[in-house]
C-alpha cells in the first residue's frame, strides 16, 4: 500500500468509487434525510416531556441532554455513513465467498472491510448531530475552554471506535454464523438508549449500560467532557475502554482469519 | 527453481456428522460429533516458471482446495507448499503482488459501476501510479478486445466482456503466477476461446505461470502441455495430456468397411474384435501395433474405407471417475 500517502490514496479512490455507487440510487438520500429527522424530532419530543414538568432528567438540564442526543445522532449517522455499510458488505463476503478476493489483496484486511464503502446518507445525521451539540454546550452557558475542547474531541474519537469496535466483532462472527445481521441491529437497537444521559436510568440500566454494553462510554461521558463535567477517572476509563476495544477487534480478526484460513473449503 | 513447489500436500475438513430431522438436529445439538474428510491428500508437484498446466478433476476431487491452499487462503494441513519462493499461507505483501486468482463464479468489479472505478481501485491497491496504470489498462483491454465496455456499470455487461473485465482487473498488478479456477464458466464458445487465446498471450508475453481449471476439455487441450489429475484427493496424473489419454485408452478404435462380409475368427490376428455388422467392423487394437495392423488389414483384407479413431479425452476421463465412485 506504501506507507499513509498510500493509504490515503487508497482510501480516496474507494470513497470516490463508493460515492458514485451509491449516486446510482439517488432516492436514498431523500428517505434517509427524511428518517434522520423523524428519529430526531421523536427524540425531542420525549426529551421535552420529561423537561416540560419541571424534572430534570438525572441531574442533566435540558440543554445539557441536548448533548448527549447530539452525540448520539451523530454516532448514529457514522454508523450509517461507514459502519453498517461496510460490515454489511463483509457479511456479503463471507456468504458469496468474495472474502478471497479481498485477502488476497496486499492491503490489510481489517482496513479494507471497515472502511471500503462510504455511504452519504448517513452524513445529515452527522451534521444534525454537531449542530445539536453546538446549540447545547451554547445554551448550557458553559463553553469548553480550548483545551477541554481538544480533551472533547478526543474523547468523541475514542467512543467512535469503541462503537466500530463493537460492530466489527460482530461483523466478524459471520466467519463462523454466516447469518449475523440480525445481530447488528439489535446492536444498533440497544445503543438508542445512548440518546439520553445514562444518569436518567434506573441503577440496574445503569450498570448494564457501563460494564456490559458501554453505552455510558459512547455518549454520556463524551457529553460530559464538552460541559466540563466529566469527572477524570471517567474520561480516563472512556479512553482505556476504547482502546480495550479497538485491540480486542484486532485480535478477534486474526482469530477469526485463522478459523477462515483453516476450516473453509 | 521451480515456481510452484508442492510437497505432500493435504487437506482434512473437520464436519458435523449430523443425522437428518428433527431428532437429529437436537441430538447433534446436545453431542456433536465431527468426522474428519480428507480433500486432498499427499499431492506432490512442481511447476516451473512459464509453464501452464491444467488441473483436471471431477466436482469435489479437491482441486479448488489445492487452488486456495496454493495461494494462501486456506492452510494446509500436512506437507509443505511454496509459490514464488514464498509460502502463501503467510500471505506476504510481496506474494501476494505476484500472484492473482481468477474465480469464474466469483467477481471482484464492483457492480454497480463502470469496471474503469474498480480498475483505479485495483491501482491504488498495488500502487500503480495513474500514467503506469492507463498504459497497462490500454495493453490489457486491446489483448482482451475491451473497449467501450470499461465504461458501462458492470451490472449492464454480457458474461463474457464481465469475464474479460475480471480477466483485466486481476491482471494489472501483472502476476507473474495466474491461479484460475474455471475462468470460462458458463461462457458461450466464442468468448471462451476469447479467453484462451487471451491467456496463452499473456502467457506468452509476460512469461507468466498458469494453472487452471476448467471442466472445458477444450480449455484444457488448447492451452496445457501438461495436466495434472485428481481424483478423490489424490494426485493420478502429472504429464502430458497426451500421455493421459494413452495411460487411459492403450487402445485405438479401428473401423473398418469390407466389400463383403467375413467371418469374426479373421479378426482375432489383428486386434480384439468390437462389434461386426455385416460389412461394418470395429476392432480394439494397442496403440503400439496400430501401424502394422493397419498395414496388414489393408493388404490382406478387403477394405473399402478404414478409419482409425481416438477415444475421447472427456469420455475417458468420465469413464475413470465412474470406475470409482466418489464416497
Amino acid at each position: 500500500m506504501g506507507g499513509p500517502r498510500g493509504a490515503a490514496r487508497l482510501l480516496l479512490r474507494f470513497w470516490s468509487a463508493s460515492l458514485a455507487a451509491e449516486m446510482e440510487y439517488g432516492v436514498n438520500a431523500a428517505v434517509e434525510l427524511l428518517s434522520v429527522l423523524g428519529n430526531l424530532a421523536g427524540s425531542l419530543f420525549v426529551l421535552s416531556l420529561f423537561f416540560r414538568h419541571g424534572h430534570d432528567l438525572g441531574g442533566w438540564s435540558w440543554d445539557q441532554a441536548l448533548v448527549v442526543l447530539g452525540i448520539y445522532t451523530l454516532l448514529d449517522g457514522l454508523t450509517s455513513t461507514l459502519l453498517q455499510p461496510n460490515l454489511g458488505a463483509l457479511v456479503t463476503h463471507v456468504q458469496k465467498g468474495t472474502l478471497d478476493f479481498v485477502l488476497l489483496k496486499p492491503v490489510d484486511s481489517q482496513f479494507w472491510l471497515s472502511l471500503r464503502i462510504v455511504s452519504p446518507w448517513g452524513l445529515p445525521g452527522v451534521a444534525v448531530g454537531l449542530v445539536l451539540m453546538a446549540v447545547g454546550v451554547v445554551r448550557a452557558g458553559t463553553p469548553p475552554s480550548l483545551p477541554g475542547l481538544a480533551l472533547a474531541l478526543v474523547v468523541l474519537v475514542a467512543a467512535s471506535l469503541l462503537l466500530y469496535s463493537l460492530w466489527f466483532v460482530l461483523a466478524a462472527t459471520s466467519i463462523w454464523f454466516v447469518k449475523v445481521w440480525n445481530a447488528t441491529e439489535v446492536l444498533r437497537a440497544t445503543l438508542v438508549a445512548g440518546r439520553y444521559p445514562i444518569s436518567a436510568y434506573p441503577a440496574g440500566l445503569r450498570v448494564l449500560f457501563t460494564f456490559v454494553l458501554p453505552v455510558a462510554f459512547l455518549t454520556t461521558v463524551p457529553a460530559e467532557t464538552l460541559l466540563g463535567k466529566a469527572s477524570a477517572p471517567a474520561v480516563l476509563a472512556g479512553l482505556l475502554v476504547a482502546g480495550l476495544a479497538l485491540g480486542a477487534s484486532r485480535l478477534f480478526w486474526i482469530f477469526a482469519l485463522r478459523f477462515y484460513t483453516s476450516a473453509s473449503s | 527453481m521451480a515456481m510452484i513447489r508442492a510437497l505432500g500436500l493435504g487437506k482434512t475438513f473437520r464436519v458435523a456428522d449430523k443425522q437428518p430431522g428433527l431428532a437429529g438436529t437436537l441430538r447433534h445439538f446436545v453431542q456433536r460429533r465431527h468426522r474428519d474428510v480428507p480433500a486432498v491428500r499427499d499431492v506432490s508437484f512442481s511447476v516451473e516458471p512459464g509453464e501452464v498446466v491444467g488441473f483436471l478433476g471431477p466436482n469435489g476431487a479437491g482441486k479448488t482446495t489445492t487452488l486456495k491452499m496454493l495461494t494462501g487462503l486456506i492452510h494446509p494441513s500436512s506437507g509443505s507448499v511454496e509459490v514464488a519462493g514464498f509460502r502463501p499461507q503467510r500471505r506476504q505483501v510481496d506474494f501476494l503482488r505476484r500472484i492473482t486468482l481468477v474465480m469464474g463464479n466469483k467477481q471482484q468489479l464492483i457492480w454497480d459501476l463502470p469496471p474503469l472505478d474498480s480498475l483505479r481501485v485495483n491501482a491504488a491497491v498495488y500502487g500503480i501510479d495513474d500514467a503506469e496504470a492507463q498504459r497497462r489498462i490500454r495493453d490489457l483491454a486491446e489483448m482482451l478486445e475491451l473497449g467501450e465496455e470499461l465504461r458501462r456499470p458492470v451490472r449492464k455487461l454480457s458474461l463474457g466482456q464481465r469475464m474479460k473485465a475480471e480477466l483485466l482487473a486481476a491482471l494489472l498488478h501483472r502476476p507473474s503466477v495466474l491461479f484460475l479456477d474455471e475462468p470460462t464458466l458458463g461462457l458461450d464458445v466464442n468468448a471462451q476461446a476469447r479467453v484462451r487465446s487471451f491467456l496463452a498471450e499473456y502467457n506468452r508475453r509476460y512469461g507468466a505461470t498458469l494453472l487452471l481449471t476448467s471442466h472445458y476439455m477444450a480449455d484444457i487441450t488448447a492451452l496445457c502441455p501438461r495436466v495434472l489429475l485428481i481424483h478423490q484427493g489424490s494426485l493420478m496424473h502429472d504429464g502430458s495430456l497426451a500421455e493421459l489419454t494413452n495411460r487411459l485408452a492403450p487402445c485405438r478404435e479401428v473401423r473398418l468397411e469390407l466389400r463383403e462380409p467375413l467371418p469374426a475368427s479373421t479378426f482375432a490376428a489383428y486386434g480384439t474384435l468390437e462389434d461386426l455388422q455385416g460389412r461394418a467392423v470395429r476392432l480394439l487394437v494397442r496403440r503400439e501395433r496400430l501401424t502394422a495392423s493397419v498395414a496388414r488389414l489393408l493388404a490382406e483384407l478387403p477394405v473399402v474405407d478404414l478409419e482409425v479413431a481416438e477415444p475421447p479425452i472427456e469420455e475417458l476421463i468420465g469413464q475413470l471417475f465412474r470406475r470409482e465412485p466418489a464416497r
